[in-house]
């Protein structure tokens, strides 16, 4: 399945290669043109009906994850992170250490040899280390390098009712959803682009977008959820299951909202359950397409993912589908041009 | 039957403080080859037993590991479906954020454990450890369905796949002490091919994380003249001192202090110096944190020894050994009991 070997293929900002072969060998038969850009990033193009804008379709590529920053005396790997990581998660989990996936573990101290207020607080970065078994500096220079990327090991796993746990769904939900809108959408243009280091900075986003120069861009995201009973709805940033999620504005963008209100005209045209992500922390691509070159319109469409930016993410798959046919439903709107912006 | 695949099948393998049972028939299966009586107490210990060579006038050791594992307990279950639960044995709760779990009801259910995520928080908050309390499993079931396969009391367990480190290393859950139970069966294979006047119990405790239950109660129905427990010590990592540790690769820790009678201490290093097996000598005034604590105080009082296996990140998911410290501890043990007669047993316990 496309999802599981997107997600649990390794792909960190910058060393997004396993990733966009992947996604390469599934779009190449389907695309009128594809290339790869100076940073990495993927340019598709898929020819349907002449159409008077230029529409893009993006997600991002990279994954967050951790990089070896240094092999202390014993053999121990110190790192840093590579993107947004909440260290807490951090603790008692297994990792994948470079091109050869070496197995480590990040341990901790054990809870018979702490103080009483040591629970309390979060272990730091600095605090934690992986052991890959290694007895010594020399020994584990054998097998881990300096730089080489980190990645969490955790399995694509379906449970409960319909819903999907693995790492990395934000943004291979985005990929796989492209991938299927280039192999079901026949008739209308559109660029189908993959950026690279989005979750460093948005940094693949900007010269993509300066090369396709788009005049609209739906850009596809997973994004943070957390539904649970007692919270206010108001504080609830998306619902698992309860649609796609039409971003409002978040840390880079304060979204179009003339496109904003098409977007959802089309959704309740359509009957595809939606909701508004309902929080401005976060931000994506779109802040650097919207600002390229003389502007643009976007619109961001997300699928929900509890413990985003962990190796536990969980979505569902009937967001997934909504979100497919959301974005479809749109390309399909824009058929025929598109007036009135 | 090799000490590597038989570790990996029971770290792999589920069985929360209580509820060790479904480990039962692996157990057996490994011990069974070598064993001339295998048998369940009530409270759930597996006893195997090796007759020694003289019938007549034999002499018990009992040797302890036990099974069960930390874990988590249902204790409610939201309105969405979500699970909140406490936790069985020592568990620091920063070690069980964004792990993945069995939640073991009706059926196994697989679950996630979360929280709430940065952006909902205060700005200190993040360098502050998330509580239980505020913990989350999510079985991707709605309120019906969640009640009719989940009940309040239902065992957690973190789903871990063992895994093959470096060096003769592996990773797993629950090695604290199915390492100990994987060195008792390295000491029955090492038996089978000496002579000994003792006669063996294997007892394959339960509820040691919680109270050494199933160790008493062993005990007393054994009343052994020597007990041992193997369980796992403290593994050297840098944040520790060399004095509460031991290293991994370097042979067992020979404990030494109050709960350990000193008169086999002394002979069990002597052994282990006579056959060239590699120790470490491991430091614990009162009493231990092991089945040996209970072994010792059982009856009119048991001499008692302990032996630990070295193990880094200790009730983690995540814990670390290094296979060759279980040889060396089989291979110990069975050196030290070969030793063990009626002619000398009274001079080793005298003070």
């Amino acid at each position: 399945m496309l999802l599981k070997t997107l997600t649990e293929a390794s792909g960190l900002s910058g060393n997004e290669k396993e990733v966009r072969d992947i996604i390469i060998s599934e779009i190449e038969p389907y695309c009128t043109s594809l290339k790869i850009d100076r940073l990495g990033n993927i340019i598709a193009f898929k020819e349907g009906k002449a159409n008077s804008k230029r529409i893009m379709v993006t997600a991002h590529m990279d994954e967050v994850g951790l990089m070896v920053k240094e092999i202390d005396s014993h053999g121990l790997i110190k790192f840093l992170p590579v993107g947004g990581i909440d260290k807490r998660i951090l603790v008692s989990k297994p990792v994948l250490i470079g091109e050869k996936k070496i197995a480590g573990v990040i341990g901790a101290k054990p809870i018979h040899l702490q103080k009483r207020n040591e629970w309390s607080n979060a272990l730091s970065m600095d605090d934690l280390y992986i052991d890959i078994g290694a007895k010594s500096k020399e020994d584990a220079e054998k097998y881990v390098n300096i730089g080489d990327y980190i990645a969490f090991d955790s399995e694509y796993v379906e449970f409960g009712q319909g819903l999907v746990k693995a790492k990395a769904l934000d943004n291979r939900v985005g990929c796989a959803i492209l991938i299927d809108l280039i192999k079901n959408v026949e008739d209308v243009s559109f660029y189908a682009v993959f950026t690279v280091m989005e979750e460093v900075g948005l940094v693949g986003a900007g010269p993509a977008a300066y090369e396709v120069d788009p005049d609209l861009t739906i850009v596809l995201e997973g994004t943070l959820a957390y539904d649970i009973p007692e919270l206010d709805s108001h504080l609830v940033p998306t619902y698992l299951g309860g649609g796609p999620a039409i971003s409002l504005a978040d840390r880079t963008t304060v979204y179009n909202h003339k496109l904003r209100d098409r977007v959802v005209e089309i959704a309740e045209k359509n009957n595809i359950p939606y909701q508004f992500r309902k929080t401005s922390m976060g931000g994506n691509d779109s802040g650097k397409i919207h600002t390229s070159r003389d502007g643009s319109l976007t619109t961001t469409i997300s699928v929900p993912c509890r413990n985003i930016h962990s190796p536990v993410s969980v979505m569902s798959m009937d967001d997934y589908k909504n979100t497919f046919k959301l974005a479809k439903a749109v390309l399909y709107d824009f058929k025929e041009g598109y007036n009135g912006f | 039957m090799s000490n590597l695949d038989f570790l990996e099948v029971l770290s792999n393998h589920n069985g929360v403080s209580g509820f060790e049972y479904t480990l039962n028939e692996k157990i057996i299966s490994y011990f069974e080859e070598y064993a001339d009586e295998v048998s369940l107490d009530r409270l759930g210990n597996i006893t195997i037993l090796k007759k020694g060579k003289s019938s007549e006038s034999s002499i018990r050791i009992m040797l302890a590991a036990h099974m069960d594992e930390i874990g988590l307990m249902v204790k409610d279950i939201e309105e969405n479906g979500f699970l909140r639960f406490t936790s069985v044995g020592g568990i620091d709760p920063r070690t069980i954020l964004g792990q993945e779990v069995l939640v073991h009801g009706k059926e196994k259910l697989f679950g996630v454990i979360g929280a709430k995520p940065p952006h909902l928080q205060e700005p200190d908050e993040g360098d502050k450890a998330i509580k239980m309390k505020d913990m989350t499993i999510d079985i991707g079931l709605p309120y019906p369905q969640a009640k009719e396969l989940v009940k309040v009391g239902d065992p957690i367990t973190i789903k871990r796949s063992f895994t093959r480190l470096k060096n003769n290393r592996v990773s797993g859950k629950a090695l604290d002490d199915r390492a100990g139970v994987v060195a008792l069966y390295e000491c029955l294979k090492e038996l089978s091919k000496l002579d000994h006047e003792a006669d063996i119990y294997f007892v394959i405790t339960v509820q040691e994380e919680v109270s050494m239950a199933g160790a008493f109660t062993a005990a007393y129905r054994i009343n052994p003249d020597i007990g041992i427990a193997v369980d796992v010590g403290f593994g050297a990592t840098p944040e520790l001192g060399d004095a509460d540790t031991i290293e991994l690769g370097k042979g067992p820790g020979i404990t030494l202090g109050g709960n350990i009678h000193p008169g086999l201490r002394k002979k069990l290093v002597s052994v282990a110096d006579e056959y060239n097996i590699p120790y470490q000598m491991e430091i614990n005034v009162g009493p231990t944190g092991t089945d040996a604590r209970a072994i010792q105080i059982t009856k009119e009082g048991i001499p008692a020894l302990v032996l630990s296996i070295p193990l880094r990140y200790m009730h983690t998911s995540v814990e670390v050994i290094d296979m060759s410290d279980i040889k060396d501890t089989g291979k110990l043990l069975a050196f030290f009991i070969k030793e063990i007669s009626k002619e000398n047993l009274e001079g080793l316990l005298c003070y």
